[in-house]
């Protein structure tokens, strides 16, 4: 019936299906949706950026306006990975430039964006509007500052936890005065001092401004002026928030943050003296969102009496300098919460405040309407992850991280089996889970049951054998993620169902039991996939022998095959130009010595085949020129490190002049 | 797995502390934090072979907790900032509110400026232009009016110069000099 619609009727119903995942299914119907469909998509998301290339984005997607990109691995967030692995933006803004894409929009997860590229994003895209850059490293100030002064209807700067290499803050200064469209700006994580001037100016002539994240270096009084500024915010990251209360500055800042009744979100105090917390009681009663995971010098009662203001929260990001104590106040108080996150104020430590079981069972308790969760804790039993199945059905996140990760229940000296069973049996929306504490396979059991809906699973010090990893990979069907960590996984379970990966998003295995041999089987008989062997960063030799244990193994689905970008410390299997040695093939090495015709001389080594005929003349260092036993594949190499003058080269079969017993096949040599 | 056994072995081992530490892991703390952003396990695998040898010093020397690369899973910026907040903690000055009985206003002083005793007391003298006593442990402070007293963590007035002087600006929170028929009740000569 839909095909008697002219096509602007189907894009016009298409345009209220914003959400990814509908608008795929949309464009599987039939040819003409698909045509439809692809023509008024305005934004992509792309979770792996290696899982297809921007030309073939754009061929499907002329339209594009929105791109999403996220590059590597979850583990490198913790150092897994070495920091040269990949995920260059720069290749795709290249190309978008290329084909005249009229990009608005870019939002990046854990890629290396270039100076470079964010000035070509600003000098190309004349309607670029939000910048979204989260985990991401490889740009400084000055990449930040060609954003500032060209994008001239900037509506969002919006920069979450990335490594910025420079810290000067004339970026600021860069804006022009004709921009004062900004609705969000973002810059908690600049570690340098701003132009305290050039941002009060900035913020006073963006009337749409609703978000703003300072960082440390904005000091009290410059947070007043702006609050005064921009009473209309409706989120605010304070930097420096350090007064004596009986002051007059401090009355002023009073005075100024009442006056901004929109605010909903608070986050940062990245420094702070608790003793003034209490001016920021009027605004607490409307947030629904407070991160103090910053903010390690709020803590006791100057932080249960501030969480005791905010009835209405739904998010918090807390330390865990909270306590127990501190999260029964915090059950108590929010009726509302959602989502909850406890972070490690001491990561080696044992803070004596830090939080055990006890905490996350007040707090299932008090919130029912809680649906995510990530909670670093001292220890966890099993009764307590019961008792939160029990209170809290509707997980959709759940992720425990005992500090300790291999603890037992300390009352039972159990695995927590039976605990994590619990959460997976009574949550059945949970998507996403990570585990910790002594676990074996009947977790995994649980897990492979129970967990239909479950699209990432994170795996650490767990189980007893392949098995576990089975009962995940048969029972997870709509398993999207998968990354394993120090299990005693093997190629068995890696093996089972090789097919299965291609309807995954990506598989991390670190310190299991797989071997070269068995990744390489999977390399094999899936070409669709890539298959990365990671190696530390400091070795530059793979170790040949199937049976070598790998040490990190990064498989994910692709259209686009083998990178081109990977360093030294990755091997893509099935990669020719890196099977066995890290040879150059032929070609690279001619490459490398700019070969051109030059007459002949006396000293040559030649070789005649079918396929190719160079003619030249060299000396090979250690060799004697008329060299007839030499590896051919060896002593090339050797001429292209030694010979960087070569010009010419002839290589000839030893036979030749009648001596030799090293034959090399033509194919041989033009496979290295 | 091998390691894991150890694993076990350590949480179960009898040693003084909170359970979820070891001493290993708070001496090194700050140090491996450091490494482990750049290598796997550098104190156990120094020369750069192959993966084969990484894996058995895996197994034969298991890491403690401190020194697991990835391991508690925080992003390395989270890490980091909280780094630098504890360093900074360490290093940031000590103000202290000073007052005198009888001046019309306090003062504030770094106690971490000084080395000892003898610097801090002449800071004082100079600051507020009196001069102490001499100090003897059984006398207190002999020979002036004035006497330098502080409160401690509990709140209590005490004399300063009793505790060693690392103990002494631990616990300070602000001092006082005292003066007149006060003082005489703290420290005189019985």
């Amino acid at each position: 019936m839909m095909n008697y619609f002219p096509d602007e009727v189907l894009e016009h119903v298409f345009d209220f299906i914003t959400c990814h995942k509908d608008r795929n299914s949309v464009s599987l119907v039939c040819k003409s949706w698909h045509r439809i469909e692809r023509y008024s998509r305005r934004r992509v998301f792309i979770g792996n950026c290696y899982s297809i290339s921007p030309e073939r984005l754009i061929a499907r997607f002329p339209g594009v306006k929105s791109l999403t990109l996220k590059g590597k691995p979850h583990f490198a967030d913790f150092n897994l990975v070495p920091y040269d692995w990949g995920g260059f933006v720069y290749p795709w803004i290249k190309v978008l430039a290329e084909t005249g894409i009229g990009l608005e929009e870019l939002r990046l997860k854990r890629m290396v964006v270039s100076d470079e590229s964010l000035e070509l994003i600003s000098k190309t895209f004349v309607n670029f509007q939000s910048l979204v850059l989260v985990s991401c490293d490889g740009f400084s100030a000055d990449g930040l500052a060609a954003i500032a002064a060209n994008c001239r209807f900037l509506r969002e700067l919006d920069l979450q936890e990335n490594e910025v290499d420079d810290h000067r803050g004339h970026w600021l200064s860069c804006f022009p005065e004709s921009c004062t469209s900004l609705v969000s700006l973002n810059f908690a994580c600049l570690k340098g001092e701003v132009n305290l001037g050039a941002l009060e100016r900035l913020v006073s002539r963006s009337p749409n401004l609703k978000s703003l994240r300072l960082n440390r270096s904005v000091p009290l009084d410059t947070l007043q002026k702006l609050l005064m500024r921009a009473p209309q915010l409706v989120d605010l990251g304070i930097g420096s928030y350090v007064h004596d209360p009986s002051s007059e500055a401090s009355n002023k800042l009073k005075h100024a943050i009442q006056r901004c009744k929109s605010i909903m979100s608070l986050s940062g105090f990245l420094e702070v003296a608790p003793r003034c917390m209490s001016a920021i009681y009027p605004i607490c009663g409307n947030l629904t969102t407070l991160n103090l995971s910053y903010a390690p010098g709020i803590h006791g009662n100057k932080l249960t009496k501030l969480i005791q203001h905010c009835r209405k929260l739904q998010r918090l990001w807390i330390l865990d300098c909270i306590g127990d104590k501190g999260l029964g106040v915090v059950a108590s108080t929010c009726k509302e919460l959602q989502e909850l996150r406890v972070f490690p104020s001491d990561p080696f430590g044992a803070g004596n405040d830090a939080v055990t079981e006890e905490g996350l069972v007040l707090v299932s308790a008090g919130c029912p309407k809680l649906n995510s969760l990530l909670y670093f804790c001292q220890q966890m039993t099993n009764a307590a992850l019961i008792t939160v199945a029990k209170n809290c059905p509707n997980f959709i996140r759940f992720r425990l991280c005992i500090l300790d990760p291999v603890r037992p229940d300390p009352v039972t000296n159990q695995p927590l089996d039976e605990g994590f069973g619990a959460i997976v049996q009574s949550c059945k929306r949970l998507k996403r889970l990570s585990l910790s504490g002594l676990l074996t396979d009947q977790v995994f059991l649980y897990i492979g049951m129970y967990a239909e809906q479950l699209e990432m699973l994170s795996i650490a010090f767990a189980a007893d054998s392949d098995k576990g990893m089975l009962y995940v990979l048969n029972g997870c069907k709509k398993l999207r993620k998968l990354e394993i960590r120090d299990c005693p996984f093997g190629n068995a379970a890696l093996l089972e169902d090789v097919g299965k990966y291609e309807t995954m998003r990506s598989l991390w295995m670190s310190s299991c039991e797989v071997t070269l041999g068995g990744c390489k089987t999977v390399a094999e008989m899936m070409p669709s996939l890539n298959v990365e062997i990671i190696n530390e960063s400091d070795q530059t030799e793979f170790n040949l022998d199937d049976g070598q244990k790998v040490d990190k193994m990064y498989l994910y689905r692709t259209l686009v095959g083998h990178r081109k970008d990977a360093p030294e410390s990755v091997w893509i299997l099935g990669d020719l130009t890196r099977s066995e040695h890290h040879e150059p093939s032929l070609n690279d090495m001619i490459q490398d010595m700019k070969l051109k015709n030059v007459s002949g001389d006396d000293d040559f080594i030649i070789w005649e085949s079918n396929n190719f005929k160079l003619q030249g003349n060299f000396s090979v260092y250690g060799y004697n020129p008329f060299i007839f036993f030499f590896h051919p594949v060896v002593g090339l190499g050797v001429v292209a490190s030694s010979c960087k003058e070569l010009q010419e080269l002839r290589v000839f079969p030893s036979a030749v002049f009648g001596a030799g017993n090293d034959v090399v096949t033509e194919e041989g040599l033009i496979r290295r | 797995m091998a390691f894991e056994k150890d694993f076990n072995l350590d949480v179960t081992e009898l040693r003084l502390g909170l359970p979820g530490t070891s001493e290993e892991s708070e001496k090194q703390a700050s140090t491996t934090l450091r490494i482990s952003n750049k290598r796997a396990m550098p104190d156990m695998n120094e020369d750069s072979s192959v993966a084969a040898d990484k894996k058995c010093d895996q197994e034969t020397a298991p890491p403690t907790k401190a020194q697991v690369v990835g391991w508690p899973p925080i992003r390395s910026y989270r890490k980091n900032s909280l780094q630098t907040k504890k360093t900074e903690a360490e290093t940031c000055g000590m103000y202290v509110k000073v007052s005198m009985d009888g001046a019309p206003y306090l003062r504030k002083i770094d106690l971490k400026m000084y080395k000892g005793y003898p610097e801090l007391l002449k800071a004082l003298e100079e600051m507020f232009k009196f001069k102490v006593g001499k100090y003897s442990e059984r006398e207190g402070y002999n020979g002036s009016e004035f006497v330098p007293t502080y409160e401690d963590k509990d709140g209590d007035l005490m004399l300063v110069g009793d505790v060693p002087w690392e103990m002494f600006i631990n616990s300070c929170k602000r001092l006082r000099i005292m003066k007149g028929s006060e003082a005489r009740g703290l420290g005189c000569v019985v």
